[in-house]
């Protein structure tokens, strides 16, 4: 890795540089032309897993496989696919393992049925300890 | 002491607690990602020739009544060079191995192969891992079987050992 | 020698551990009190022995004494001191041993500052913070030796890169602090049930030991949240990765109980609540070192694990929380409940305080082990990550909000609707005008964002009111930490809605000379270049960065390649402006022949650090308060029954 940097590096430098030269964009590293489909697609990638480096999603990732899994949310995005399509492709590969949203189904209920279970039942204790109506 | 079943529910909680830790020390260390692409038909992809003279893939090709090995390779990836002989094998019982050599560039590639040996009949190339993805495969070297209808019947997750080689001619095999 | 010395000094701090809960156990027995004064002695003597052990690991370290196997697997003589000494504590066996360091010397500060306690109950905690102390020191000598030997060795295999910074000589001592502080809080709470002695009384003693642990846990949340921010690149500053939220429970639940505490103190309201979540406090600490220690969840932090080693740790919370809930199980039926109160009132507030902050913790946990739970239960296999959390520990923290910005403006006991709204108009209406702004500014705004903003000025506003019309000079200082902590949480919250509304982010490669723009800053790119740092390699991006027509000034990105172990860092280069942030970094490759680099605008980002810093000190004036109040007003103090409500309550 530190050979290739410093190979690039003395590349970049060494070429005169032909600005306004046009060159494709590398979707896996440089945002979308449109704000909106960028705002989409970096909402998505925070929210994909990386399935190399297995702790981070793919937006905070260095691994070559979490770019080019960027680079395709972008161009997806781009061609006017949802994110939640593009996340249902994503997931139809990998499985719902991929995803940082679990999908709301019965295995996942005790996600928020526990929380709310909690509250509930706090607030029925809580119902216990309070005077109602005598002011004094 | 109506509720006293009450004041045990913390304790009852902690003890769920430490047996949920309990059956996550013991669980297998696994950070392997399966592929949910098992089962269906192999996408559509195109894969261009990774070297001169070698065919590359595209699903086409495993359209064609034979089953065949499709392997996730690349030049930089050192455990791929110890499945090489493995595959050689294979391919001396005749079985069909294409490859697709992710992230590669020719001369690479052809230096790889030139140590290792060849053990491919099409080498496609995938610069940005787009048929990896395609396939759900997480990683390099990975094998997937397919049948001759184009379907993917099995993958398999990381170096092919020679302890490999019945379980894969077997599935081969049925798909015949 | 020194390995051996710092061994032999760990030894003899479990033996006194070991008398400490000996000592204890014996002297609450009818007719032994005569032994209670030694425990006294043991316990700073413990303190002691262990602080050498701590001190000759670190000169292990500072030496590079390669025949220890630790310093050999860890660090490296290549390294600036600072990292060599920082390193101590940045593996497995050296952060166990500052645990049970901090652990120590917390038990000594009990031992020797704690006066306001019964003489038993003061016993029976110190007893308590024996036995715990003994459980991880046995951990340390027999399956953690800090100080094992090995030979042959020349030179070390150096420490992860990412660990080498300034963040890690601080970050994981006060967060330390905060989780082991909270061993006090356990140990009162069981000395309290032992001795059936759980009085507002035992509650005044009690809170600034709990201050004093909470104010270390914000501190270390907050400096881990930036360091992470800064260090990782990518310009997150909360991840809800498991190692984050094993930080976090601790936090909710020591929040709750500095809450439930005063209700103690106060009114002797939520008795066998409080003992709660004490017990909960320094059980989560405890569950988050196992967390981090065992390897269980994927985490992005890295930690070397192992996983024999959990076993062991688990076995330790077994005893320890398993014991805690079991003894309150037996002995809080005999605490009666305490007073009941009115729906409106401070106590009521209080208590939906408590009620939200234990919902948002058992939503961290739950997201953070169900997926274990399920793929235990059935293989299938998921993640639950930042989406999950924002969703619904998002609308509880706003919840939680209004009911900070009315809490403080209720009386004690029993207080009138129409009067509190009266108190609260204020600051209603700076909610009011916040959201009118806000919509008349128009832009895209989510919905979680602009209620994010408009509570936190709501909030603001509501958390000076208790100071309005009051004469300053004699108002408590407690009560400006109250304020200090409120107003903090609002800067927070402000700072966290205005980067997730407002931050600007563009991902480019540029050419030499091409400028690209980001919120208000045109970037141009200057060129590369490489240089050697101290034990890396460096490759520098050099932008010039200029906002309208102002001056230029220099930005400088930089990757560094490190060699022992090999990886590759990205520093960004940040910029702080009075209303942001710019944070640039650049990629590791090029596109043809442009470079790639990163760059994100975040409005008024600082402010959630800013709030955290408030908090904490929030949390500082509150114990300093507490403390003057004990020493100046002592007859008050001994007086049992209350606190005048009067102080308290606002206006």
């Amino acid at each position: 890795m530190r050979r290739l940097f410093a190979l690039l590096a003395a590349l970049l430098l060494a070429i005169p540089l032909h600005t306004g030269q046009a060159l494709a964009q590398d979707y896996a590293e440089e945002s979308l032309p449109n704000p909106r489909q960028e705002e989409q697609a970096l909402a998505l990638m925070d929210a994909i897993r990386c399935v190399v480096c297995q702790g981070q999603p793919i937006s905070g990732s260095n691994a070559d496989l979490a770019g080019d899994m960027r680079r395709i949310i972008r161009e997806k995005i781009a061609a006017g696919e949802s994110p939640a399509q593009v996340r249902a492709w994503l997931v139809s590969k990998y499985g719902d393992w991929v995803s940082f949203q679990p999908q709301v189904s019965p295995a996942t209920s005790p996600l928020w049925l526990v929380p709310l279970a909690t509250l509930i039942g706090g607030f029925w204790l809580l119902s216990r300890r309070i005077r109602i109506g005598r002011k004094r | 002491m109506k509720r006293k079943w009450l004041l045990w529910l913390p304790f009852a909680l902690g003890l769920v607690l430490l047996g949920l830790f309990y059956v996550g020390l013991k669980k297998p260390e696994d950070h392997i990602i399966v592929s949910r692409m098992v089962g269906k038909p192999l996408p559509l992809f195109t894969a261009p020739a990774a070297l001169p003279g070698q065919p590359g893939a595209a699903t086409a090709d495993y359209r064609m009544g034979k089953p065949r090995l499709l392997n996730i390779f690349a030049s930089w990836c050192v455990p791929c060079v110890a499945e090489v002989p493995v595959l050689l094998r294979l391919k001396a019982m005749g079985v069909e191995v294409d490859g697709i050599a992710v992230h590669d560039t020719t001369e690479a590639l052809q230096s790889f192969l030139a140590r290792n040996g060849n053990p491919y009949t099409r080498i496609g190339r995938d610069d940005q891992s787009r048929i990896q993805l395609m396939l759900g495969s997480s990683g390099v070297p990975e094998t997937f079987v397919i049948d001759g209808r184009g379907m993917i019947v099995h993958q398999h997750i990381g170096v092919v050992s020679e302890a490999d080689i019945p379980k894969l001619l077997g599935l081969l095999g049925q798909q015949k | 020698m020194i390995a051996e010395a710092g061994l032999a000094a760990l030894w003899l701090a479990a033996a006194m551990a070991l008398l400490q809960l000996a000592l204890g156990a014996l002297a609450l027995r009818p007719g032994q009190g005569g032994l209670a004064p030694a425990i006294v002695p043991v316990a700073m003597l413990q303190a002691l022995l262990v602080s050498i052990a701590f001190a000759c690991l670190i000169a292990t370290f500072a030496r590079s004494d390669m025949s220890v196997l630790l310093v050999a697997e860890n660090s490296h003589s290549a390294k600036p001191m600072i990292y060599k000494i920082a390193g101590t504590w940045g593996n497995h066996e050296g952060s166990m041993l500052l645990w049970v360091t901090i652990l120590g010397l917390a038990g000594a500060t009990i031992a020797m500052f704690e006066r306001k306690l019964r003489a038993d109950t003061k016993l029976a905690t110190l007893a308590a913070q024996g036995a715990i102390a003994l459980g991880f020191y046995a951990f340390l000598l027999f399956s953690s030796n800090p100080f094992t030997r090995i030979a042959g060795v020349i030179e070390g295999q150096g420490l992860n890169p990412l660990l080498q910074d300034p963040g890690l000589a601080f970050h994981p001592p006060t967060l330390y602090a905060g989780y082991v502080g909270m061993s006090a809080a356990f140990s009162f709470a069981v000395g309290a049930l032992v001795t059936r002695n759980v009085t507002p009384q035992f509650a005044r003693a009690m809170r600034p030991w709990i201050l004093g642990a909470w104010i270390f846990l914000t501190v270390g949340i907050t400096a881990g949240s930036y360091w992470s921010y800064y260090t990782l690149g990518w310009g997150g500053w909360w991840f809800w990765d498991p190692v984050e939220n094993a930080s976090l429970m601790p936090w909710l639940a020591a929040t709750a109980l500095i809450h439930s505490v005063t209700v103690l103190a106060t009114r002797d309201g939520l008795r066998a609540w409080t003992i709660m979540l004490a017990v909960l406090a320094f059980s989560m600490s405890m569950v988050g070192t196992f967390l981090v220690r065992s390897g269980v969840l994927t985490s992005v932090h890295s930690f070397a694990v192992d996983p024999s080693r959990g076993i062991f740790i688990l076995a330790l919370l077994a005893i320890y929380i398993g014991g805690a809930l079991a003894l309150f199980a037996l002995r809080i039926g005999t605490v009666t409940e305490g007073n009941r109160f009115d729906i409106v009132s401070r106590e009521a507030a209080l208590v939906v305080n408590n009620l939200l902050l234990t919902v948002i913790l058992v939503v961290v946990m739950a997201g953070t082990l169900y997926p274990l739970a399920l793929e235990g239960a059935s293989g299938a296999k998921i993640s639950v990550g930042a989406p999950y959390f924002n969703a619904t520990a998002g609308p509880l923290a706003l919840l939680l909000m209004m009911i900070m910005a009315a809490g403080p403006l209720l009386r004690w006991r029993a207080d009138k609707p129409k009067l509190v709204l009266s108190r609260m108009a204020l600051a209603l209406l700076a909610g009011a005008a916040a959201l009118l702004a806000l919509v008349l500014a128009g832009g895209q705004i989510g919905a979680m964002p602009l209620l994010g903003l408009v509570a936190a000025a709501t909030v603001a506003v509501a958390s000076l009111a208790p100071l309005w019309k009051r004469k300053l000079t004699r108002t408590p200082l407690f009560t400006f930490g109250m304020v200090m902590a409120h107003v903090g949480c609002a800067v927070s919250i402000a700072g966290m809605a205005s980067e997730s509304a407002f931050t600007q982010e563009n991902m480019v490669a540029m050419a030499q000379g091409e400028t690209k723009s980001v919120g208000p800053f045109a970037v141009t790119f200057a060129g590369l270049r490489e240089f050697p740092g101290p034990n890396y390699a460096a490759l520098e991006g050099v932008l010039l960065v200029k906002q309208g027509a102002g001056k230029p000034i220099i930005m400088a990105p930089q990757l560094h390649q490190f060699s022992d172990p090999p990886m590759l860092t990205n520093q960004a280069a940040i910029k702080t402006f009075w209303n942001g942030q710019l944070y640039l970094t650049i990629g590791e490759k090029a596109v043809g022949n442009r470079w790639l680099v990163r760059m994100w605008w975040k409005p008024f980002v600082t402010l959630i650090w800013l709030g955290g810093a408030m908090i904490a000190l929030g949390g500082l004036l509150s114990l300093l308060g507490r403390v003057k109040r004990d020493l100046t007003g002592k007859r008050a103090a001994d007086a049992p029954a209350r606190e005048a409500p009067a102080k308290e309550a606002a206006t």
